[in-house]
C-alpha cells in the first residue's frame, strides 16, 4: 500500500496520464561519448527527414569534402544534405531506408588518406545570423529535429507574420526508456548547449526559456543550472517528474507551462517554441565553426549488444559498422530498433545507415521480445488511463478491426501522436497502436485522393 | 549481413509491455477470493463446497461445450470463467440444491457470456444473470437460508435433493437473512455478527471484513479500480442516512445496510467487473452512485429483502450510454 504514497513526488511539474515503462538506461547513462572511427562507405538517404526529400546535386565519380553539400533542399519543408566525410560519390541510386521502403540514397566511399577535417572553418559571417537570414542558413545547416522525429528545424523556428514566441522550451526529456543520447549531451556538451539556447532565444525573441529534464538525470539538472546561473542567464531549468511520453512536444509543453496546445494547432499557436538539447548543440555547431549536421549522438544499448555505448557516429554509416564497434551481438539478439523500445523501427537487417534523427540503436534479446498471447478486450479502461491525448483507444480498437476508419476519425482518431502507451498497458496483447497507425494512413490517403 | 546464428524479427513498436496481462487481472481476483471461500466454509462447512465445486464445474463445462476454437478449451485458459464460476457459487444459499447450481451455472455462462460474443462482449455481469435466473426459476429454493450453525461435514440444507423431484420443501433448519429480519420483523442484527460474519445468507453474503480487506488488496494492485466501490459506498450510506435521520425507527441505519446483504460482495466484486462497468472515470462514479442509489430504493421501498443484484444489472444495462455521455474532451480540445 505504502509505494503508492511514497513513489509520487508533488513537486515535479508533469503531464496528465501516460504510462511508465522501466527505463533500463543504467547500460550507458554513466558512458562518456566516444567517436566512432570511420569506415569505408556511407549510404546518405535523401529523405532523412519529413517533408520534401533532397535533390542530389553531385554526380556518380565526384570528389566531395566532409561537410560539402551533396544535396539541396527540395522545398521549404526540407534540408541540405552534407557529405559526412571526404571522399567520393559512388552511387545516387536506391538503396534500402532504414523504415523499410527503397529510396534514392548518395552513397560515398571515404578517402583512405584524408585527414577528414573540415574543409574551411571560418565562422559564419554575422549577416547569416540576423533575422533576414537565420532560417534560410538553418535550412543549409542540414539541422533537423533530433529528438526523432526529424522535422527540419528551421521551419520550426520560422515564425510567420502575425504571431510571436514568447517562450523557449528546450527539450532534455529523453522519455525514451534506454536511450542515454541527450543525457550525455547534456552532461557533456552543456556549454556549447547553452550557447545555443542563447543563440535561438536571441532569434526568436523569447522573454523565458525553461530546459525540461526529467529526474531521472540528476546530473544534467545540476550541470545545467550551474551554468546557467554562473553565465548570469535566466533559463529555467524544470526537473520532470520521469513518465513516458514527456519528451512528446504537446506533453513537454503542459508540463513546463502547464498549457494544453490545442487540437490540430502547433506550438506557436500558444507562443512556444519546443527544440531538442541536440538540436540545439547542431545549431552552436553551425553558427560558430559553421560545421553543417554531419554526425550525431547515437545510443548503441540493449542486452543483445556486447559492449553498449554513447557514439558520436557520422550520418550514413551503416549499423552493422556501429555493432561491430561495440563488440558484436549477444546470443540470443533477435530484434535490432533504430530508436527507442516504445516508437523505434525494427530493421530486418544490418545495412541500413544511420539518419539524422537517430537517437539510439537497441538490440534486444529473444527474453525481452516474447509476443504477447492475444485476448479480447476486457474493457478494463488502463489505455484510457495511460492515454495522454485522452483519447478511448479501446473503442478506437474495436473500430478499426471493424474498419470503420470513419467513425475513428469522429472520435479524434488524427489526434493520436502514436506514442504507444495503450499497446504498452493493454492486458489482452491487443496491437491497438499499430492499428492506429494503418488506420491513420489511410484516411490520409482518402483525403489526399479527394 | 547478420551472423547466421541470430535470426531477426520483424514487428512494430512498442517493443515493451507492462507485463499485466489478463490471465493475470482474473487470477488475481480469483486469488483474492479464496479468503472469503474460507469464511464460507467455516460457518457453512462442507455445503460450501458442494455448490462451490458444482457451480465452476457448471460454467467449465458450459464455456467449454460452447467454446468455438478448436481443439475446444482455449478460451478456458484466461480465467475468467473460473472466476464466473466462484462468483456465482459466492450469490447462492450454502443450501440449495445442487441440480439448481448446475442449471445456474449453464444460465451464467450460456446466457450471460457466450450468447454475446464471450469474454469482453456480455453487456450484463454473467454471475449475476446465472443468480437471476434461479430467482426467477426457482424462487422459494434460493430464498431458503442455511443457519450458519452446525456440523461442518453434513451438508445444509437440501444441496443432495434429486433433480426436478425435491428440493423445494425438505425439512431442515433455515433462518433469515439480517436483511428479510429488518424487512419484514424490523429486527436489526448486531454490527460484531455483521462483521464477521455469523448470519443467515448466501456464501458471500456473510464476512465483511475479509470482502472489505480483499477488496483493499485488489484496489492497491490496480486490478478493480477504487471508485466505483467509493461510489456505490457513499451513495448507500448518503442515501440511507438521510432516511435514517429522519425516522430511525423506521429506516435501517447506514452501519447495517452497508454490511448486511449482499453489498459489499457485489460492490468489489461484481460491480466492478470491468467489462459490464464503464470504462470512463467519471462514468465509473455515474455507474457507482446509481447502484447504490437502486439498492436502497429497493431494500427500503421495493417488495424485495434485497436489491444488489437488481441495482448492478440494471446499472449493466445502461453501461454503453454512461460510456457515451461521459466521453472525454481530448487534450486540447
Amino acid at each position: 500500500m505504502f509505494f503508492i504514497f511514497t513513489q509520487k513526488n508533488g513537486k515535479q511539474r508533469t503531464f496528465k496520464r501516460g504510462s511508465h515503462p522501466e527505463h533500463h538506461k543504467g547500460r550507458t547513462e554513466y558512458l562518456p561519448i566516444e567517436r566512432m572511427p570511420f569506415v569505408e562507405e556511407y549510404t546518405l538517404p535523401l529523405s532523412q527527414h519529413i517533408g520534401a526529400p533532397s535533390l542530389p546535386i553531385v554526380q556518380k565519380g565526384q570528389q566531395v569534402q566532409r561537410g560539402e553539400v551533396i544535396a539541396k533542399p527540395g522545398g521549404f519543408v526540407s534540408v541540405s544534405l552534407h557529405s559526412p566525410v571526404t571522399g567520393m560519390v559512388t552511387a545516387v541510386e536506391l538503396s534500402e531506408h532504414p523504415n523499410g521502403q527503397m529510396l534514392p540514397a548518395i552513397k560515398i566511399k571515404t578517402d583512405p588518406y584524408s585527414t577528414q577535417c573540415f574543409g574551411k572553418a571560418e565562422p559564419l559571417s554575422d549577416q547569416k545570423r540576423d533575422k533576414a537570414h537565420f532560417i534560410s542558413s538553418v535550412q543549409s545547416s542540414g539541422i533537423v529535429g533530433m529528438g526523432g522525429a526529424a522535422f527540419p528545424a528551421h521551419v520550426k523556428f520560422f515564425i510567420p507574420e502575425g504571431k510571436h514566441c514568447q517562450f523557449l522550451v528546450i527539450n532534455g526529456c529523453e522519455c525514451e526508456p534506454f536511450l542515454t543520447a541527450d543525457h550525455r549531451v547534456m552532461v557533456e556538451q552543456a556549454p556549447q548547449l547553452i550557447e545555443g539556447i542563447g543563440i535561438l532565444a536571441e532569434f526568436l525573441g523569447a522573454q523565458k526559456t525553461y530546459i525540461g529534464i526529467e529526474a531521472n538525470k540528476p546530473d544534467a539538472i545540476v550541470i545545467l543550472n550551474e551554468l546557467a546561473v554562473q553565465k548570469n542567464i535566466s533559463i529555467e531549468v524544470v526537473p520532470l517528474q520521469v513518465k513516458y511520453p514527456q519528451g512528446a512536444e504537446k506533453m513537454l509543453i503542459t508540463a513546463v507551462l502547464k498549457q494544453e496546445v490545442p487540437s490540430g494547432k502547433l506550438p506557436l499557436d500558444v507562443e512556444t517554441v519546443v527544440s531538442n538539447v541536440g538540436t540545439v548543440i547542431a545549431l552552436t555547431n553551425y553558427f560558430t565553426k559553421s560545421e553543417p549536421l554531419v554526425e550525431r549522438v547515437v545510443t548503441v544499448t540493449g542486452s543483445g549488444i556486447k559492449r553498449p555505448a554513447n557514439l558520436l557516429v557520422p550520418i550514413g554509416t551503416p549499423i552493422q559498422e556501429i555493432i561491430n564497434v561495440c563488440g558484436g551481438l549477444n546470443e540470443g539478439a533477435t530484434r535490432v530498433l533504430l530508436g527507442g523500445p516504445m516508437m523505434g523501427v525494427a530493421q530486418k537487417n544490418l545495412g541500413g545507415p544511420v539518419l539524422k534523427g537517430t537517437s539510439g540503436i537497441l538490440v534486444l534479446t529473444d527474453e525481452e521480445v516474447q509476443e504477447m498471447q492475444l485476448y479480447k478486450c476486457i474493457r478494463c479502461g488502463r489505455c484510457l488511463q495511460a492515454c495522454p491525448i485522452f483519447l478511448n483507444p479501446s473503442h478506437l480498437g474495436l473500430l478499426a478491426r471493424k474498419g470503420l476508419y470513419d467513425d475513428m476519425a469522429q472520435i479524434n482518431l488524427m489526434d493520436c501522436m502514436e506514442c504507444a502507451c495503450c499497446s504498452f498497458v493493454c492486458p489482452s496483447g491487443i496491437p491497438l497502436v499499430q492499428s492506429f497507425r494503418v488506420a491513420k494512413a489511410i484516411l490520409r490517403e482518402k483525403e489526399v485522393k479527394q | 549481413m547478420m551472423s547466421s546464428k541470430n535470426k531477426i524479427i520483424l514487428s512494430t513498436a512498442p517493443f515493451l509491455r507492462q507485463g499485466e496481462t489478463t490471465p493475470w487481472i482474473m487470477f488475481q481476483v480469483v486469488f483474492s477470493l479464496i479468503p472469503v471461500f474460507l469464511a464460507a466454509f467455516y460457518f457453512f462447512g462442507l455445503s460450501v463446497l458442494l455448490v462451490t465445486v458444482t457451480a465452476i464445474a457448471s460454467c467449465l463445462l458450459t464455456e467449454w461445450f460452447f467454446d468455438t476454437n478448436r481443439p475446444r478449451g482455449i478460451s478456458l485458459k484466461d480465467g475468467s470463467t473460473l472466476l464466473t464460476g466462484m462468483l456465482f457459487a459466492l450469490t447462492l444459499p450454502p443450501g440449495l440444491p445442487l441440480w439448481m447450481v448446475f442449471l445456474g451455472g449453464i444460465a451464467a455462462i450460456g446466457m450471460g457470456k457466450v450468447i454475446w460474443g464471450g469474454l469482453g462482449q456480455n453487456i450484463f455481469n454473467p454471475a449475476l444473470i446465472g443468480r437471476a435466473f434461479l430467482q426467477a426459476a426457482f424462487p422459494i429454493a434460493i430464498t431458503t437460508w442455511s443457519s450458519p450453525t452446525g456440523n461442518y461435514f453434513i451438508p445444509r440444507g437440501t444441496n443432495l435433493a434429486w433433480p426436478f423431484m425435491q428440493g423445494e420443501a425438505l425439512d431442515t433448519i433455515t433462518t433469515a437473512t439480517p436483511l428479510a429480519l429488518m424487512k419484514f420483523q424490523h429486527q436489526s442484527t448486531g454490527i460484531l455478527n455483521l462483521l464477521l460474519g455469523n448470519t443467515g445468507g448466501s456464501l458471500g453474503e456473510t464476512s465483511s471484513i475479509v470482502i472489505i480487506l480483499a477488496g483493499i488488496y485488489l484496489a492497491a494492485k490496480k486490478v478493480i479500480n477504487w471508485q466505483i466501490p467509493a461510489a456505490i459506498l457513499l451513495t448507500v450510506i448518503l442515501f440511507s442516512g438521510i432516511l435514517y435521520s429522519f425516522a430511525p425507527d423506521r429506516y435501517p441505519s447506514p452501519v447495517f445496510m452497508v454490511l448486511s446483504g449482499g453489498l459489499l460482495l457485489g460492490t468489489v466484486f461484481m460491480a466492478t467487473d470491468p467489462v459490464t462497468s464503464p470504462i470512463t472515470t467519471r462514468g465509473c462514479w455515474v455507474f457507482g452512485c446509481g447502484i447504490g442509489l437502486l439498492v436502497v430504493l429497493i431494500r427500503v421501498f421495493g417488495g424485495l429483502p434485497e436489491g444488489v443484484m437488481y441495482a448492478i444489472l440494471l446499472m449493466n444495462a445502461v453501461t454503453p450510454l454512461i460510456n457515451r455521455i461521459t466521453r472525454e474532451k481530448i487534450y486540447g480540445a
